[in-house]
C-alpha cells in the first residue's frame, strides 16, 4: 500500500526580550544556576505576575508578518502540572484566546515550488527551568533561570506531507524570526526547539490516522531524520497489523530513533483555567498599526526585490534572502562592486564555502562585505582574472589585507599590454610546432594546451580574454 | 491607653500624651498576658517593635511624623514580611521567612508604624471559625469558649481584645466581616483590586482582597489611607486614584438611599439579631436616610458558586507548596512522587486539602463547564443583582452573619455547615465590591454586626455611612475588656 506522511509541527520559539514574561529578570543565557531567579521565578508565596509588553510586541509582529489575525483581547490561563523545574505548579500560558490567530507561511522547496503551510496559531507562554540529575548523587538540582523566559508556540496545521517539507517550514520560521528580530533562534541553545506531530495514512484516504508527538528535535537535520524514522516505524507497525498509540515520543540522535516517553491516556488533565493574577490583554488598532509600521522586508519581498533590482535568478535570490544577515551582506558587497551577478556567486560560492568549512555564520566572516566588494570590483576593472581572484581571496582569509593591497604585494596585477601579451604567444608558438600543426588540422581544442603555457609563463596574471583572442588570430594565420 | 481607637491613638501621641514606645511596651505587656490564652498572634516582634517604636518617636521628636507614626499594629499572618515567619496559619510554612514585604507592609512602614506581630487566621485562610489554624484556634475576646470567626480571626481577637490598635486582615469570603461582627468590630473589605495584592499569600486570587481590623470606621479610614492606590506589582490593582478616605467621613447622611436585601431578611436569620438589624437601620432613617427594600434575586447562589470558584482557583494557587524551594519538606522521601504526596499529605491541614481536591474536581476535563462555567455565570449574574440595586440605592445594609459567634468545635462536623456561615458576606466578594461591618447591637452580651456594601469604590461613602452611625450610637464602644 502506498502511505501518506502528515505533519505538524508545534514550535517554540524564545523570545529575545532583556527579561522575563513576567518578573522583570535578566534571561541572559548562561549564568550561573539560580542565579537569574527572581522571587516570582521561584513563586514564593505573594508574588504576582506583570506582562512583559515587549513579549506581546513581539508576539504582534510576529503574527503580522504571517498575515494572522490578531487577538484584540488575548488571555492568559495556567495550565496546571507538577514538576520540579515548574516552580507554581503550572505554566501560564494561553489556551482558548491566543495573542496570534490562523496565518500562513509559503515555504521555498530544493525544487524551486512553493507551498502554503497553515498557522493555526500562535500563543505566548513561560518556560519551566532545568532539571539538572548529574552531579547529585541520588538527587536532582533545579535551575531556575530558564523559568519564565517568554516563548511564542507556533502551531501548524497539519499540512506537511513529508519530512522535506516539514524541514523548509521550520527554515521559513527561522529566517523570518531572525529577520523580525524576534528571537536569536538558536537551536542549539534551546531558542527554538521543534516538537513534530506525525502520522500516516494510506494514499487517497482524508481520516487522519493516529499520531504521535516527537518532542524536542534541536536541529534542522534532524528534524528530517527523526519524522523519517518515525513514519518508517508507524508504517511497519500497521503493515503488521499493529496500531499506532497515540503518544509522545523522544528522538535520539545518537541511535537514531523515537522512542516512547509516556502516554498521552495517563498523561496530564492540565485543568487550565483563566489565570486571574493577569488581566486580560486588549489591544486595539492603534497599537498594531504601530507594531506593523516596524516590521521590516520580510524574505519572499525581498527575493522578488533582489530578481527584479539585481536580475538574480530566482535561485540566486531565494538562497541570498532566506538570512537576513546573508542578505544584509550581498547587497553591501553589490553596494561596493556594482556587480550583483558576481556578487551573487561570491557570496553563494566561496565565501559560503569558507563559512562552511570554519562553521561560522556570515557576521564572523572575516573577510567583510566591503573587502570582498573590493576583490570583486578588480575582476571587473580586468586589474586581475577571476582565477587569480581566488588566489587574492585565499589571501584575504589568511588575513592579509584587503585585494588592493595583496595584489600589489604579490604582484598579481594582470598583464593587459597586448605587446607583453603578444609576446608569450609568439614565444609559445614558435616553441610547440606540432600543436601548432594539430590546430591547422582542424583540432581547435588544442587551444586550450597553448592557453595553459601562456597562463603558466605568466603565472597567471596574462588576461585570459586577451590571450585567446590574440591565439586564434596567429594560429589561423 | 491600649483602650483607644487607633485615631485616638494618633491624636495622643501627636499631642505628646504617651510615647509609642511607652504604647508599644503596653501592647506587649497585654499581648505576653493574654496570647497564651487567646492565641490571637502566631508571632509577636518583641524586638522589632520597640525599635520601630523608638524611631517612630525619635521622628516625632524631629517634626516628621505623619498621621500613623508610632502606632502599633499586627498584620495577619498572610502578608510577606521580611525577614518574620509569615506561615499563613498552616504547617506547611512553619519555617517560612520571607525575603521580602507585601506591598501593603511596605506601606505601613513607609508610614511609620509599629510592628506588634502577626496574627493568627485559618490555614491559607481557609476557614470560618480559625479552628483550622495549624497554631490552634483563636478564642472570642468576649467569651473564650467561643470561635472569634475566620478567616481573619487572630486580627480580630487581637483588635478586640485591645492586643493592637488595628490590624491587617484579608477577606476572600467574609473573612474580614465575619470576624469583624463576632468579635465587636470595624472590619473594611475595600473594593477588589483597591489594595495591591502583591506579597498576600493568594487563597483566590479573584477574590481576595486586603482590608483592615479596627475599633471604629474613622480608624479603618485612616489605615485604607496607607493601604489603598495603584501598584505595579500587581496587575489587578485599580489604576484609578486612591482618596483620602477620612476627607468626607463627617458628611450628613441626609438623603442617603438605603437597600434591604428580602432575601437577607428571611429565613436562617435569628429574630433578635433581625431586630437588631432593624434598630440600626432606624437610626440611619434619624441621621435623614430613607430606606427601602430590594431584591438580590440570585443571592442564595453566592456560596455554592463561591465553594467552585474559590477552591478552583485555591488548587491552583497552592501547588506551588511541594517541597522543592521553601517551606515544608516531608522526611527522607524516597523519590520525588513519594515527596510530593508526603510533603503536600503532612504539610496541609483537613480543610486546605478538601478545598483542593474540590478546586481541583470542578477545573477537571469534563466537569470544567459542568462547575468552573457554570460558577463563572452564576458570578456575573450576582454582579448584575448589585448593578441593578444600586440604580435604586447607595447602599444596601442587613446582619453581616444569621448570628453570633458559636461555639469552638461546634460546626466541625459537617463542612456545609461552617460555609453558610458567610452566606451574606460572599455575594460581596464575588461582586467585587466594597463592604463593612460595624457593630450594631448585643445579643446575650454577644456582638453583632450590621454589614454595609457600597459600590464599586464606594470606600469613602461606606466609611462616611459607617462614621455617622458611630457617632449616634456606642456599640462599637462596647468592649469584653
Amino acid at each position: 500500500m502506498e502511505w501518506e506522511t502528515v505533519i505538524g509541527l508545534e514550535v517554540h520559539v524564545q523570545l529575545s526580550t532583556a527579561s522575563k514574561l513576567f518578573s522583570g529578570t535578566s534571561t541572559e543565557y548562561g549564568a550561573q544556576p539560580n542565579t537569574q531567579a527572581s522571587i516570582y521565578d521561584l513563586a514564593m508565596p505573594g508574588t504576582l505576575p506583570v506582562l512583559n509588553t515587549e513579549a506581546l510586541r513581539m508576539a504582534v509582529k510576529f503574527g503580522l508578518s504571517i498575515g494572522a489575525e490578531i487577538g484584540k483581547k488575548s488571555v492568559f490561563d495556567r495550565k496546571n502540572y507538577f514538576y520540579p523545574d515548574l516552580p507554581k505548579g503550572y505554566q501560564t500560558s494561553q489556551l482558548d484566546y491566543p495573542t496570534v490567530g490562523k496565518g500562513e507561511l509559503v515555504i521555498n522547496m530544493e525544487d524551486g515550488s512553493q507551498r502554503t503551510i497553515g498557522v493555526t496559531r500562535a500563543h505566548m507562554e513561560e518556560d519551566a527551568g532545568k532539571s539538572l540529575h548529574e552531579d547529585f548523587h541520588g538527587k536532582s538540582g533545579i535551575d531556575l533561570n530558564r523559568a519564565g523566559t517568554p516563548l511564542l508556540e507556533i502551531v501548524s496545521e497539519p499540512d506537511m506531507r513529508n519530512a522535506k517539507e516539514a524541514v523548509a517550514y521550520l527554515k521559513k520560521l527561522h529566517s523570518i524570526i531572525l529577520y523580525l528580530g524576534i528571537s536569536d533562534g538558536e537551536m542549539s541553545q534551546g531558542s527554538m526547539r521543534c516538537d513534530a506531530n506525525v502520522s500516516v495514512r494510506p494514499k487517497g484516504t482524508t481520516k487522519l490516522g493516529n499520531r504521535t508527538e516527537i518532542k524536542n528535535i534541536n536541529s534542522f537535520r534532524f528534524v528530517e531524520k527523526a519524522i523519517n524514522i518515525e513514519v518508517e516505524r508507524q508504517i511497519d507497525i500497521i503493515e503488521d497489523g499493529g496500531k499506532i498509540e497515540q503518544e509522545t515520543r523522544l528522538y535520539d540522535a545518537d541511535k537514531n530513533e523515537t522512542r516512547s516517553m509516556r502516554s498521552k491516556e495517563v498523561a496530564n488533565d492540565y485543568r487550565y483555567f483563566p489565570e486571574p493574577d493577569l488581566l486580560p490583554i486588549v489591544i486595539d488598532d492603534a497599537y498594531i498599526e504601530t507594531v506593523r509600521a516596524t516590521l521590516p522586508e520580510l524574505p519572499d519581498v525581498k527575493k522578488q526585490r533582489f530578481q527584479d533590482q539585481y536580475g538574480l535568478s530566482e535561485y540566486d535570490a531565494m538562497v541570498l534572502s532566506s538570512d537576513l544577515a546573508s542578505a544584509n551582506y550581498f547587497e553591501a558587497v553589490v553596494d561596493t562592486c556594482d556587480d550583483a551577478k558576481l556578487s551573487a556567486n561570491w557570496v553563494m560560492g566561496d565565501l559560503q564555502a569558507y563559512l562552511n568549512k570554519e562553521e561560522i555564520s556570515i557576521v564572523n566572516s572575516i573577510v567583510s562585505a566591503k573587502v570582498l566588494g573590493g576583490l570583486i570590483k578588480r575582476i571587473t576593472d580586468n586589474t586581475i582574472s577571476s582565477k587569480i581572484a581566488k588566489t587574492v581571496f585565499e589571501a584575504m582569509l589568511a588575513g592579509e589585507g584587503d585585494a588592493d593591497s595583496i595584489i600589489e604585494s604579490k604582484g598579481l596585477k594582470q598583464v593587459t599590454d597586448t605587446g607583453a601579451i603578444e609576446k608569450m604567444v609568439d614565444d609559445v608558438i614558435t616553441a610547440n610546432p606540432d600543436q601548432v600543426q594539430q590546430f591547422k588540422e582542424g583540432k581547435e581544442q588544442v587551444i586550450g594546451f597553448f592557453v595553459g603555457q601562456i597562463m603558466k609563463a605568466s603565472q597567471g596574471k596574462a588576461n585570459p580574454g586577451q590571450v585567446n583572442k590574440m591565439l586564434k588570430e596567429k594560429l589561423s594565420k | 491607653m491600649i483602650n483607644l481607637g487607633l485615631a485616638q491613638i494618633s491624636r495622643a501621641l501627636g499631642s505628646g500624651e504617651f510615647s509609642s514606645v511607652e504604647l508599644t511596651q503596653k501592647y506587649l505587656q497585654e499581648i505576653a498576658k493574654q496570647n497564651s490564652d487567646l492565641n490571637a498572634y502566631i508571632t509577636v516582634c518583641d524586638e522589632l517593635a520597640l525599635s520601630q517604636a523608638q524611631a517612630a518617636d525619635e521622628a516625632r521628636s524631629q517634626g516628621n511624623a505623619g498621621p500613623m507614626t508610632g502606632i502599633p499594629i499586627a498584620h495577619k499572618d498572610l502578608f510577606c514580611t521580611q525577614g518574620i515567619r509569615t506561615s499563613c496559619g498552616s504547617k506547611m510554612l512553619d519555617n517560612f521567612i520571607a525575603p521580602y514585604n507585601a506591598t501593603v507592609v511596605e506601606n505601613f512602614i513607609n508610614a511609620g508604624t509599629v510592628t506588634l506581630g502577626k496574627t493568627n487566621m485559618d490555614e491559607f485562610a481557609m476557614g470560618s471559625s480559625n479552628e483550622t489554624s495549624f497554631y490552634g484556634p483563636v478564642k472570642n475576646p468576649w467569651n473564650r469558649d467561643l470561635v472569634p470567626g475566620g478567616s481573619s480571626g487572630g486580627s480580630a481577637a487581637a483588635v478586640s481584645g485591645r492586643l493592637c490598635a488595628g490590624a491587617t486582615a484579608t477577606d476572600t469570603g467574609g473573612s474580614i466581616r465575619q470576624p469583624a461582627s463576632f468579635t465587636g468590630i470595624t472590619g473594611l473589605k475595600p473594593t477588589y483590586g483597591r489594595v495591591s495584592r502583591w506579597g498576600m499569600v493568594a487563597f483566590a486570587s479573584s477574590l481576595d482582597q486586603a482590608g483592615t481590623m479596627t475599633q471604629t470606621a474613622e480608624d479603618a479610614a485612616m489605615m485604607l489611607n496607607v493601604m489603598a492606590g495603584v501598584d505595579p506589582k500587581d496587575s489587578t490593582s485599580s489604576d484609578r486614584p486612591a482618596e483620602d478616605y477620612t476627607a468626607d467621613i463627617d458628611k450628613p447622611l441626609t438623603g442617603l438611599k438605603i437597600g434591604l436585601p428580602v432575601q437577607h431578611f428571611s429565613e436562617g436569620l435569628d429574630a433578635t439579631v433581625e431586630q437588631c438589624i432593624r434598630d440600626a437601620v432606624a437610626e440611619f432613617e434619624k441621621l435623614g436616610a430613607t430606606v427601602k427594600e430590594i431584591s438580590l434575586p440570585n443571592s442564595h447562589l453566592s456560596v455554592s458558586a463561591y465553594y467552585v470558584i474559590a477552591p478552583a482557583e485555591a488548587s491552583a494557587n497552592l501547588s506551588r507548596y511541594d517541597g522543592v524551594r521553601y517551606g515544608y519538606r516531608c522526611e527522607n522521601p524516597v523519590n520525588l512522587e513519594d515527596m510530593y504526596k508526603r510533603t503536600r499529605s503532612e504539610g496541609f491541614g483537613t480543610e486546605v486539602k478538601r478545598r483542593i481536591m474540590v478546586g481541583t474536581y470542578a477545573l477537571s476535563a469534563g466537569y470544567y463547564d459542568a462547575y468552573y462555567i457554570k460558577a463563572q455565570k452564576i458570578r456575573r449574574l450576582i454582579k448584575n443583582d448589585f448593578e441593578k440595586a444600586f440604580q435604586e440605592v447607595d447602599v444596601i445594609m442587613g446582619p453581616t452573619s444569621p448570628h453570633t459567634a458559636f461555639a469552638i468545635g461546634s460546626k466541625n462536623d459537617d463542612p456545609v455547615t461552617m460555609y453558610l456561615e458567610d452566606i451574606y458576606t460572599i455575594a460581596v466578594n464575588l461582586a467585587g465590591l466594597p463592604g463593612i461591618s460595624i457593630p450594631a447591637g448585643l445579643l446575650n452580651g454577644l456582638p453583632i454586626g450590621l454589614q454595609i456594601v457600597g459600590k464599586d469604590f464606594a470606600e469613602s461613602q461606606l466609611l462616611n455611612v459607617a462614621h455617622k452611625f458611630q457617632q449616634a450610637t456606642d456599640w462599637h464602644e462596647k468592649s469584653p475588656v
